[in-house]
């Protein structure tokens, strides 16, 4: 009985494995190799900055198709797109190093709150309630749903506002993608001007809520000698590209005409420099502590 | 008439999943998404199918003529392990929009007590082939019914404010306990 059951037993085994070495053999895909090596020279963070669903699929893509760039990956930057480059025989292109900017001064414009907001604390669903318990509804909302986001720690909330270390900020756009006001926007690093609101609305709608912000009254636009500067969805666009080919010859004739001084120089060591204090995490526990009261 | 009624009871009255308790690791595992819930779902109504129908020649043709009826549960799991390994295999080569949606899938139900438990039932049950098929085909859709009402729940419960322990596992038991109850009703359906 013994030998039987293990005879039967082993001829299985050995059947499905025949099968199986067999299938292996015919129903064998040809995966390039270099797919894997290529993904084991990207960060892994799987952030979706290149365009791609992740790290994987953007190794995938720059194998077989000739057009996909090898600098896509901004988490790696120059390293990464220069190891790509040598495993796959492209050319790297200089790409642009690029930093995650958010246009909201609501702490310094002293933007007032609508009403006292209790729901769940995520931007997104703050946002639905008369579009956020802000008196600006284009303001940052500050419940850190980009800070949640962030694939490489590089935001904290302070005082309902976000704030971005630009020396962790690998620009891979995640949080653009995130922020329910658009109020963040990826720049050049070498950016020279920014508008620091992205504020909708127009001039009196503005100042009735905020100190500070763009009152689109489109001084800028009129005075850039490159034409860099347009108004895209009703607020203040600068071309950085046309801005920086221009180069400092105008003498930031914007900011000098900007009448509520929002429009305002970067500060190239802003940029580089690295977070001066350690980010403060976001408070997840709040909403215990709410049930609780 | 008595193949529809098993039919039915097989999805709701008796749910492999909410009357029999088999499969809860995915139920609990992969019903944070919809998405993810119906690829799980669809992937084990393939399986479960595949599985019965193989099992249930290898016990008629194999077991049953060498008297090895006692080696039941260890042979299937060897037979649905490499069936499963197999059926991986074939979707990529030749499916692979399939292999895509199911691909992460598929190796996780290798084990799965609902893919043995379906294929042992329809033995002790005595069904013939027939009725096996169309038996693990109910139990599967079954499967599915419940692990997507599971996960459009658990996607609302996301939201909710729920005190942190209990938040995950924790509620997603006590829904699946109370979900069990409401599939009780079922019972009087098929008096």
């Amino acid at each position: 009985m013994i030998t039987e059951s293990v005879l039967s037993l082993f001829g299985l085994g050995f059947v499905s494995a025949g099968i199986l070495s067999v299938a292996s053999k015919f129903l064998a895909v040809e995966e390039d190799p270099r797919i894997e090596v290529v993904a084991e020279a990207l960060p892994g963070a799987n952030c979706g900055g290149c365009g791609f669903a992740g790290c994987e699929s953007y190794a995938a893509a720059v194998i077989n198709d000739p057009n996909v760039a090898p600098n896509k990956c901004c988490a790696g930057g120059p390293d990464v797109a220069a190891r790509v480059a040598e495993l796959t025989g492209k050319a790297a292109g200089a790409a642009d190093p690029m930093v995650a900017f958010r246009r909201c001064v609501k702490v310094e414009g002293n933007v007032a709150k609508k009403f006292e907001y209790f729901g769940i604390k995520s931007c997104a669903a703050a946002k639905l309630i008369q579009d956020g318990p802000d008196a600006c509804k284009f303001s940052c909302l500050g419940f850190g749903d980009c800070v949640r986001a962030c694939p490489f720690d590089a935001m904290w909330v302070e005082n309902g506002l976000v704030h971005i270390a630009p020396a962790k900020c690998t620009s891979c756009g995640t949080c653009v993608r995130t922020c329910p006001n658009a109020i963040l926007e990826l720049i050049p690093r070498r950016s020279r001007v920014m508008v620091f609101c992205s504020s909708q609305d127009k001039g009196k709608a503005v100042k009735d809520v905020c100190d500070a912000g763009c009152i689109s009254c489109g001084a800028c636009i009129k005075k850039c000698p490159a034409q860099a500067i347009t108004m895209v969805d009703e607020r203040i666009h600068i071309d950085h590209k046309a801005c920086l080919a221009y180069g400092p010859s105008c003498g930031e004739a914007c900011v000098e005409k900007c009448p509520r001084n929002i429009l305002r120089c970067l500060n190239p060591e802003y940029i580089a420099e690295a977070p001066e204090k350690e980010p403060a995490k976001y408070p997840e526990e709040s909403h215990v502590a709410d049930l609780k009261a | 008439m008595d193949i529809f009624l098993l039919f039915i009871s097989a999805i709701f009255v008796n749910n492999i999943l909410l009357a029999q308790y088999l499969g809860n690791c995915p139920y609990l595992g992969c019903s944070k998404e919809k998405g993810v819930a119906f690829g799980m779902g669809a992937a084990v109504l393939f399986v479960i199918v595949l599985a019965t129908v193989i099992c249930f020649l290898i016990q008629k043709y194999v077991l049953n003529v060498l008297h090895l009826e006692y080696l039941q549960t260890i042979v299937f799991i060897l037979v649905i392990a490499a069936l499963v390994q197999f059926v991986e295999m074939f979707l990529k080569k030749m499916v692979p929009p399939l292999y895509k949606s199911l691909g992460i899938f598929l190796p996780l139900i290798t084990t799965n007590c609902a893919v043995l438990g379906v294929a042992i039932l329809v033995q002790r049950k005595e069904f013939d082939l027939l009725t096996s098929t169309l038996y693990a085909l109910a139990a599967s859709l079954g499967f599915l019914l419940a692990i997507i009402l599971m996960a459009g729940i658990r996607e609302r419960f996301e939201i909710t404010r729920i005190p942190r322990s209990m938040k995950g596992v924790p509620s997603g038991l006590i829904m699946a306990g109370i979900m069990s109850l409401a599939f009780m009703a079922f019972k009087g359906m098929i008096a």
